[in-house]
C-alpha cells in the first residue's frame, strides 16, 4: 500500500473501519468532527451506518444499542461533549457493552478553547462517570498510531466488553503526516455465548478472563441488559454480596490483563539519570527536547505513556529506582504528575512541566525544566 | 378456565411486578404483548423491548424478549441503535411521562423527527411515581405533586400533539380503562412502518390520585372512562363543551412516510455499500 498524506482525525476513522467498526453516531464538534465527517462518508460504502444524534447524549445512546444488536461501535467528541457523555459511558461500563469514545482534547473548562489544543483531561478520562468503575484509556503521538490505537481500541472494548477512550489532542487530531496503513490488522471477534438458554446460559455469567460473553439482541437468548447492579442473570439484585463481586469482578478483569494492556515507549533508558514523561502530542515536542539535552550531554531519558489506564505504575517505580529526577510535562495546570508521584512514591525528585496557555510546548520550554530539575537535585537550585 | 395465550410473554420467574396494588402499569404490559401476539410478524426472537427509568421502565424486565433496561430519559437513542444495527427485529419502547417528556424530550422529539420505525408506548401517569410523587410535564395544571405542593403551575405538554408535530408517522391515545381500544390501538402502531406513538393514561392510585384526592384505583378509572371522549365524537364537540377534564382518545395522526431504515439504505446504496 502507498504513503498517503492523512490527519490523525482521519487515520482513527480508518483504523476504526479496519478493526470492524461498522456503526457511528456523533455529534459535531470541533476538534473532533473529521472523525465524524470520514465515516458518514466511508461507513455506507461497507454497509455501515452512520448517524448524526441530536445530542451527545444519544450519541452514547445510539452506538450502546447498535453495539448490543452485535455491530462494533464509535463515537467521538471533545471537551464539553465528552462532559454530557459520561452519563452512557457509565452505563456501557455497568452493562459491559463494548464501544470506543474518542476524546479529542481541546482547552476546557467548559466551551474553554475550542480550537486550541490541551491535554486537560486526563482525569476525567478516568474517573468522568460516577460510581467505581474500570476504564482503558490510550493516548496516540502519530498519525500511525492514531490509526493502530484506534485499531487496538476497538479490539480491547470487545476483549473486555467495556468502555475504551481514546485519549487524543488536538495536535495528533489535526497533524497531517504521510503514513502507510497495513492491509491487515488483528481483529478480536465480538464474544459469543458458549451454551445455549437449555443448558443454562446466563448472559453475565463471567468467563475465565472474568469478561462474560452478553449474547447480541436477535439471537434468541432473550437477554435482559440494565444499569442497575445486576447478577449473572442480568437482573437487578439488591444484595450486598452481589454488589460487591460485580464491582470487584469488572475492576479486576481489567487489572488482571494490565501487563498485557500497559504499553510504554522508552528510549534512552540505559544510561539515563533523568527522564521526560508525557504522552500525546505533547510527546512530540519531549522527544526533541530529550535529543536536544542528551547533545548538551545530560544523560536523560524519554519516557512516553501510550496506555494512560490502567497507569503504568509498576514500569514507573521501577524507573524511579534507578533515577534521580522525572520530569511530566503535559498540557495541563498538572494532573498525570499526581499519578506518577504516587507510583514514584519519593524515590526520585518529580517536577511537573506544565503549560495552559492554548499553545503547545516548545523544545525549549522543556528544556529549561529539565535544567532547572537538574539544578534543584544538584542542590543549586 | 380462560386460556391466556399471553402468560408466555411474561418471564414468569420475575413476576409478581414491583408495582403498586391498583396501579395501571401492569393493564398497559398486558396489551402490549395482546397486540404482540396479533402481529405474526413480532416473535419473541425478533423484538427487543427498550425501556427507561422510572416505574413504567421496569416492564422491559417482565417480559420474555431482548430486553433492555436504560438510563433515565435514554430510551429512544439506545432503541434507535438497536433498529439502525439490525432492521430486521421490530423494537417497542416503553416510557413514562417524565422519562420521555423531560429528561428524555429532546430524544422524543429527534426520533420522531427521524421516524426511526419504533413503536413508544408512553405510560402516562401524570407524576413522577417511583420517586414519590413530583410534578412532571404531564402533570395537569392545579394537580398536587409532592414538588407542587400548591398546585401545579406548570403548563403540561400534550405529548401526542408534540409527537405529531414532531413528525411521528402514528400517533394515539387511549387509557387503563378502554383496554380492547389500547390494545388496537397499539396493534395499529406495531403495523406502522415508521415512528409510532400511542399515549397510554395509567391510573397511578399511591403517588398521584392519593394526593389529588381522586380516590381508589377503581375510581381513577372511572373518571377515565367518564372523561375520554372518542376521537370521533370529540371532533363533532364545539368548542364550548371541550372544557373541564375531557380529553380525547383514539387515533390522532397518520402518515405515509418513510421510515430512517428505508432512507439510509438508499444512502448504503448510493455509496456502494451494499446491503446493511
Amino acid at each position: 500500500m502507498s504513503a498517503r498524506l492523512m490527519q490523525g482525525n482521519e487515520a482513527i476513522a480508518e483504523g476504526a473501519l479496519k478493526a470492524g467498526v461498522r456503526f457511528f453516531g456523533g455529534y459535531p464538534i470541533t476538534p473532533s468532527t473529521e472523525i465524524a465527517e470520514s465515516l458518514a462518508k466511508l461507513l455506507p460504502k461497507f454497509g455501515g451506518t452512520f448517524v448524526q444524534m441530536e445530542d451527545e447524549i444519544a450519541s452514547m445512546g445510539v452506538v450502546l444499542g447498535a453495539s448490543l444488536a452485535g455491530k462494533k461501535v464509535l463515537t467521538a467528541s471533545s471537551g464539553p461533549g465528552i462532559s454530557l457523555k459520561q452519563e452512557l459511558i457509565g452505563y456501557a461500563s455497568a452493562a459491559e457493552i463494548p464501544v470506543v469514545i474518542v476524546n479529542v482534547q481541546r482547552v476546557g473548562p467548559s466551551t474553554g478553547q475550542p480550537t486550541a489544543p490541551s491535554q486537560g483531561d486526563v482525569m476525567q478520562a478516568r474517573w468522568g462517570t460516577h460510581g467505581d468503575h474500570s476504564i482503558i484509556v490510550l493516548s496516540p503521538w502519530s498519525v500511525r498510531e492514531a490509526f493502530d490505537l484506534a485499531v487496538k481500541s476497538v479490539n480491547y472494548a470487545e476483549r473486555f466488553r467495556s468502555p475504551v477512550i481514546l485519549l487524543t489532542d488536538e495536535i495528533v487530531g489535526h497533524l497531517r503526516e504521510n503514513v502507510e496503513l497495513p492491509a491487515e490488522v488483528e481483529i478480536y471477534p465480538r464474544r459469543t455465548p458458549k451454551i445455549s438458554r437449555a443448558e443454562g446460559y446466563q448472559p453475565y455469567a463471567p468467563d475465565e478472563d472474568l469478561v462474560p460473553n452478553v449474547a447480541n439482541f436477535g439471537e434468541g437468548y432473550h437477554i435482559h441488559v440494565t444499569g442497575l447492579i445486576h447478577d449473572d442473570t442480568g437482573f437487578p439484585s439488591g444484595s450486598p454480596k452481589v454488589t460487591r463481586e460485580a464491582i470487584k469482578r469488572m475492576h479486576e478483569k481489567i487489572s488482571r490483563a494490565e501487563d498485557e494492556i500497559i504499553e510504554v515507549h522508552q528510549e534512552f533508558m540505559d544510561d539515563a539519570e533523568f527522564a521526560v514523561v508525557s504522552f500525546g502530542g505533547t510527546s512530540r515536542t519531549a522527544y526533541e527536547a530529550v535529543l536536544n539535552a542528551r547533545k548538551r550531554g545530560i544523560k536523560i531519558g524519554f519516557v512516553r505513556l501510550i496506555t494512560i489506564f490502567p497507569f503504568a505504575e509498576k514500569i514507573i517505580r521501577e524507573l524511579s529506582k534507578n533515577l534521580r529526577g522525572l520530569i511530566v510535562a503535559e498540557l495541563n495546570f498538572g494532573q498525570l504528575v499526581n499519578e506518577v508521584e504516587r507510583a514514584v512514591a519519593g524515590q526520585c525528585a518529580v517536577k511537573l512541566c506544565a503549560k495552559y496557555d492554548m499553545t503547545i510546548f516548545e523544545p525549549e520550554e522543556i528544556e529549561t525544566s529539565i535544567d532547572e530539575l537538574i539544578a534543584e537535585v544538584n542542590g543549586n537550585g | 378456565m380462560v386460556e391466556r395465550s399471553y402468560e408466555k410473554f411474561f418471564r414468569q420467574n420475575r413476576l409478581p411486578h414491583l408495582w403498586c396494588p391498583g396501579c395501571g402499569n401492569g393493564i398497559v404490559m398486558k396489551a402490549i404483548v395482546q397486540a404482540i401476539e396479533k402481529n405474526p410478524a413480532y416473535t419473541q426472537d425478533n423484538t427487543v423491548i427498550v425501556s427507561g427509568i422510572g416505574c413504567s421502565s421496569r416492564a422491559s424486565g417482565y417480559m420474555d424478549f431482548d430486553t433492555l433496561h436504560t438510563a433515565h430519559g435514554r430510551a429512544i437513542p439506545f432503541a434507535t441503535g438497536v433498529k439502525l444495527a439490525r432492521p430486521e427485529l421490530n423494537v417497542i419502547v416503553i416510557t413514562g411521562d417524565g422519562d420521555c417528556t423531560a429528561i428524555g424530550g429532546n430524544h422524543f422529539i429527534h426520533g420522531c423527527r427521524r421516524n426511526v420505525d419504533l413503536t413508544v408506548i408512553l405510560f402516562n401517569n401524570n407524576i413522577y411515581g417511583m420517586t414519590g410523587g413530583q410534578a412532571s410535564p404531564m402533570t395537569p395544571l392545579g394537580k398536587k405533586a409532592t414538588t407542587a405542593p400548591y398546585g401545579s403551575v406548570d403548563r403540561p405538554f400534550d405529548a401526542c400533539k408534540l409527537a405529531e408535530a414532531a413528525g411521528a408517522t402514528y400517533v394515539a391515545r387511549s387509557t387503563a380503562f378502554h383496554v380492547q381500544h389500547l390494545v388496537k390501538m397499539i396493534e395499529d402502531g406495531l403495523n406502522n412502518r415508521g415512528f409510532s406513538f400511542i399515549e397510554a393514561l395509567v391510573q397511578c392510585p399511591t403517588a398521584y390520585g392519593r394526593r389529588n384526592k381522586m380516590g381508589d384505583p377503581a375510581k381513577m378509572m372511572a373518571w377515565m372512562r367518564d372523561n375520554a371522549v372518542m376521537k370521533n365524537s370529540w371532533d363533532k364537540l364545539p368548542d364550548e363543551k371541550k372544557i373541564g377534564e375531557k380529553f380525547p382518545i383514539g387515533l390522532f395522526y397518520k402518515a405515509e412516510s418513510v421510515d430512517y431504515d428505508t432512507a439510509y439504505q438508499k444512502v448504503i446504496d448510493a455509496a456502494g455499500g451494499g446491503a446493511k
